[in-house]
């Protein structure tokens, strides 16, 4: 029992107890205290086990800053929140903390004994400690590693809480409210902008929370803030990054500092926020020393201590012992001396020290060791003293204490102005990098801009040692378990960017990343590669600046508000009629409509047989289209597509192949002449808005003088397929002025005239192979017209069929769907659609591309049907295909399934594949590999139900 | 996110209001056919991918539709102008 409650100060509200628990034991504070500043006053040193060696870790910093200290909070069921800073944690009546990372408890941990293995886990043991045999990495390696090293645990329910979200718009946003933050949001408030103050604690003043000289300053500046009608003022908010033009995005946490009886509303809220100019007032972060045992609970920041003594009225320890080789570490020292705490000594490596600090701390009878060095810790679990040497040579002395303070100098806090792109200049008086220069309309303030007069101190912050340093336990990075040998054996084994020394050894990764190890990690590698800092570089700083939930980023797009659905004006009736819905490129589509206890199986089969023999309507309203109009419409579509466009006649339509410039297969789609100078187009479902993107381009910058217009009607047709030997019956009793007769209106023709009263173009196509029909009506008839064949089409047994059916009918007939059985990689000739390229055309999208030495190279994968040796058996799609299935592993795969379907019609299994040289394989038998034993199938003709074509005439 | 600046509806708006279009000033060729394999690769494929000043298409998907060129620095991502398609390289 180390730490406690200071007689007075702090900003604590010592009449008001909040009772919490930690691990379980009922712990208690006052408001105003943070988790740590409440635990620490009631002598709690240890707070959790290490990353990857389960040592005891204490508290290190008194901000967000903190490696060690996190704790999983738990607010109830799907509110668990791992990885929290104690010291960023209000407390509040209920509060519910465990530690994490200890087995079985904090106190004593089993796995602990890998201190005794550490030589396991040295720098890059991810990449060279587990390699071998291979197979083991998977199965026993990673489990057992991700058991050991680990932070805390996901949560496993879904989280109830609600998010919030908003855009807000100023003149000038302040990061940061400390001294520098909020003198910058006054002076802007007052020329008259809009200004956004932010501040990531419970309440604003940085750094002057911890200065009880300033609070009247602080109370009257807040209140002027809080009095103007320009200003916002956010706590509780981090600013995660800053994106481009001055678009700052920051999340506010609304409740997580309530009791959860008193927490309503959202839980967060994202401000995306637009400023004229951002303030960076972030101040500065102090850097730890690297000595042996600067890990044990007990060694923390001077600058924390002193924030523990003055804000929440604690004291870190009875006897403390200041390591400094910076001026701030005597202020703080005697800060805290002042405030009760009782400092044993000064040690500082300089010999040379300010002698106003010499005199303050002899005046406070503070021993003071000049040009020493701590070279040891004693202690596991908690500080039990110090060893000190001049210089950090030779055997040196004891000192008693139970904790000790690190005052290692200062490091800016950068983050927001590098994810600006803004540049970094190295600073020896700082020792550490300051910003430099920006293109955003961005400035730095106060600490981070490295203007604050803090007194000198050296810039690095390796303690000189006794040991050599690959034999020293002293630790860079806390949380992910570190040593400065770690850095040493990187460099040692070949790594020189700074990039791969943090990747190797996992320095300044993880939850803090590295605001506490960055430089001394930097400038140990400096030290080893005998290369200035400069040459080595800093890492790359990314948002979030601190962990960030999903939820606020997620906001209100979750759930149905996740992204758009799209409905047809039948999804109504399919959903009144048991439709089993899929989604397809936003929309959602009937799937099939069982009945009574039929399965999708019996379901497709029903509908598929009675499409073959009587009659199915289709909703194919999500067909993507676009109406082509102008002068030079079919001179555009001839450019566009493969086959002649310019040689259609009004009244009839094309089935059109559409490629890239690559000369691949990027749609398809039936179309129609309506007048010579307008087109009735139709592209895949999923292709709509891509192809007139396309077609848009094209027209827009490379055939500018071309005179035709596009537009999307995608959603002003319903479209309703009357597929089957009775379609014509169905729609004859509906229709007005077209004639049916297939002398009148043949396969591929369209027409316009009225069905049950309303304008309608009819199509005659078919994608099952079955005479057809397309009616497209005005969207907001298609729900009256499709009843009204539906009614019709009860006389005559008709079904209502789905896109599984649909999908089953077109593979019968070898009809691609694109992007199924085609992949981007696929040309016209490879799917067996080269009697859709026109030959005589000089160019079209992508003809050249057909010409290339590799698109007419023998070997290619082709199109073809499989049947497999056992009917019954229904391949995979996207399983592989082999000539020999004995070969050894890797075995050469000569291409994929891409369609596969069980066959009501033709009582057996079907399947398509892209083959290389698949059409002269015809009759050979290839073997699909899976895990349950080989399938052998038989290459096929793409074609399966009425190669001749004849039911199209009925 | 980017604000950007369509010269046809002269504002500037939001990035997701826009779709990036590759590199800019890339014609098609009149006629394809008179194309060596390697010229059509280099028409197809080869990009400057310059670090600095970068000419590329936007298209103003979410607004007007129109597509137009954009002078943009690719490390820092500020656009130096926007202009109309058709309009000379700037």
């Amino acid at each position: 029992m180390t730490g406690f409650r200071l007689a007075d100060g702090g900003r604590i509200d010592r009449r008001t107890k909040r009772n919490f628990t930690f691990d379980g034991k009922a712990r208690w504070g006052y408001a105003g205290d943070s988790l740590a500043s409440a635990l620490l006053a009631q002598g709690q040193m240890l707070f959790g086990r290490s990353f990857k060696y389960h040592r005891p870790r204490g508290i290190l910093g008194a901000g967000v800053e903190e490696p060690n200290a996190l704790v999983t909070v738990d607010r109830g069921p799907g509110r668990v929140t791992p990885n929290l800073r104690a010291p960023s944690v209000a407390i509040h009546d209920g509060l519910k903390a465990v530690s994490q990372n200890r087995f079985p408890t904090l106190k004593t941990d089993l796995i602990a004994v890998n201190n005794v293995l550490s030589a396991f886990f040295p720098a890059g043991f991810y990449n060279k400690t587990f390699m071998w045999p291979r197979a083991a990495w998977e199965k026993v390696y990673e489990p057992i590693i991700r058991r050991l090293a680990g932070l805390g645990d996901s949560p496993t329910t879904r989280d109830p809480d609600h998010y919030d979200a908003t855009y807000a718009h100023c003149e000038t946003l302040v990061v940061g409210a400390g001294p520098a933050g909020i003198a910058a949001a006054l002076e802007a408030a007052a020329t008259g902008g809009r200004v956004i103050l932010i501040d990531e604690q419970e309440e604003i003043g940085g750094g002057a929370l911890s200065d009880p000289a300033q609070w009247a300053w602080l109370a009257e500046a807040s209140a002027k803030l809080a009095a103007m009608d320009n200003v916002t003022v956010l706590s509780r908010t981090t600013a995660i990054g800053h994106y481009h033009q001055n678009f700052v995005v920051a999340a506010e946490r609304l409740t997580d500092h309530l009791a959860v009886n008193e927490a309503e509303g959202p839980r967060e809220k994202l401000w995306r926020i637009r400023a004229g100019e951002v303030v960076l007032a972030m101040g500065a972060i102090e850097r730890p020393l690297v000595f042996e045992g600067n890990d044990v609970p007990g060694v923390m920041l001077a600058s924390a201590a002193k924030t523990f003594a003055l804000r929440y009225g604690v004291a870190v320890g009875r006897k403390v012992v200041v390591m400094a080789v910076h001026d701030s570490g005597w202020r703080d020292a005697l800060a805290l001396h002042k405030a009760g705490v009782n400092i044993a000594a000064i040690v500082d490596l300089r010999r040379d020290v300010a002698s106003d600090l010499i005199e303050g701390a002899r005046d406070a009878r503070i021993a003071c060791y000049q040009g020493y060095a701590v070279t040891s810790i004693s202690g596991g679990q908690a500080v039990k003293g110090v060893t000190i040497a001049l210089a950090g040579f030779g055997k040196g002395q004891q000192l008693d204490c139970d904790a000790v303070l690190m005052a290692g100098g200062w490091t800016p806090t950068v983050h927001l102005w590098s994810h600006a792109k803004g540049t970094l200049r190295w600073d020896e008086a700082w020792g550490a990098f300051v910003p430099d220069k920006t293109h955003e309309n961005l400035r730095c303030v106060g600490a981070c801009a490295g203007a604050w007069s803090f007194g000198k101190g050296l810039p690095g912050g390796l303690l000189p040692a006794p040991k050599p340093l690959h034999e020293s336990k002293a630790f860079v990075d806390f949380q992910n378990d570190v040593k400065a040998r770690d850095i040493g054996l990187a460099v040692q084994e070949g790594f020189r960017s700074i990039e791969h020394i943090k990747r190797y050894t996992t320095n300044g990764m993880a939850t803090d990343q590295g605001k506490t190890s960055n430089l001394n990690g930097l400038q140990i590698a400096s030290g080893v590669l005998h290369r200035p800092v400069t040459e080595i570089g800093l890492t790359t700083f990314r948002p979030p600046y601190t962990p960030q939930s999903f939820g606020a980023i997620l906001g209100h797009h979750k759930e149905a508000l996740f992204q758009p659905l799209r409905k047809t004006v039948i999804d109504d009736w399919a959903a009144s009629h048991g439709a089993v819905y899929e989604n397809v490129a936003q929309w959602r589509r009937a799937r099939f409509f069982p009945q009574g206890s039929e399965d999708m199986d019996a379901a497709v089969a029903r509908e598929c047989r009675t499409v073959r023999s009587a009659v199915g309507v289709f909703d194919a309203s999500t067909l993507g289209k676009i109406e082509v109009v102008g002068s030079d419409a079919a001179e555009f579509l001839n450019r566009m597509y493969t086959n002649p466009w310019k040689s259609l006649e009004p009244g009839r339509c094309r089935y059109g192949l559409l490629l890239g410039e690559h000369g691949f297969i990027i749609d398809d789609g039936v179309s129609a002449r309506l007048a010579p100078d307008r087109f009735h187009l139709t592209t895949t479902t999923g292709g709509a808005a891509r192809v007139l993107n396309m077609m848009e381009d094209y027209l827009q910058t490379e055939w500018s003088d071309l005179d035709v217009w596009l537009t999307s009607t995608t959603e002003q047709w319903a479209v309703i397929a009357v597929q089957g030997p009775k379609a014509r019956r169905v729609i004859e009793p509906l229709m007005e002025g077209i004639d049916l007769s297939p002398e009148a209106f043949p396969h591929m023709a369209v027409r316009e005239g009225r069905i049950c009263g309303v304008e309608t173009r009819l199509f005659r196509v078919s994608f099952t192979g079955e005479l057809g029909f397309e009616v497209n009506v005005p969207a907001e008839h298609g729900r009256m017209v499709w009843e009204a064949i539906w009614a019709e089409g009860q006389k005559h047994g008709a079904v209502a069929y789905g896109t599984e059916t649909m999908h089953v009918l077109r593979a019968e007939k070898g009809f691609i769907i694109v992007g199924q059985d085609t992949d981007g990689t696929i040309t016209p000739d490879d799917a067996g659609l080269g009697w859709a390229v026109g030959k005589k055309k000089p160019d079209f999208v992508g003809k050249r591309s057909l010409a290339r030495p590799d698109i007419v190279a023998p070997g290619r994968k082709q199109l073809v049907g499989l049947l497999t040796d056992d009917p019954q058996a229904v391949l995979e799609e996207g399983a592989q295909i082999v000539a020999d299935p004995n070969q050894p592993v890797p075995m050469t795969m000569l291409g994929h399934v891409t369609s596969s379907y069980h066959s009501a019609t033709l009582g057996r299994s079907i399947a398509m594949a892209l083959v290389a040289g698949g059409r002269d394989r015809m009759g050979e038998t290839l073997h699909i590999p899976m895990p349950a034993g080989t399938i052998s199938a038989k290459v096929v003709a793409p074609m399966f139900y009425d190669p001749e074509g004849s039911r199209l005439n009925g | 996110m980017l604000l950007i600046h369509c010269p046809y509806c002269e504002e500037a708006r939001p990035e997701v209001e826009f779709a990036y279009g590759g590199e800019a000033h890339i014609a098609r060729p009149v006629d394809p056919s008179t194309y060596s394999d390697e010229q059509w690769e280099e028409f197809l494929y080869i990009r400057s991918n310059p670090r600095g000043r970068h000419h590329e298409r936007w298209r103003h998907s979410h607004g007007c539709g129109r597509f137009f060129n954009a002078v943009r620095d690719t490390v820092t991502d500020v656009f130096e102008t926007t202009y109309k398609a058709g309009e000379a390289r700037k």
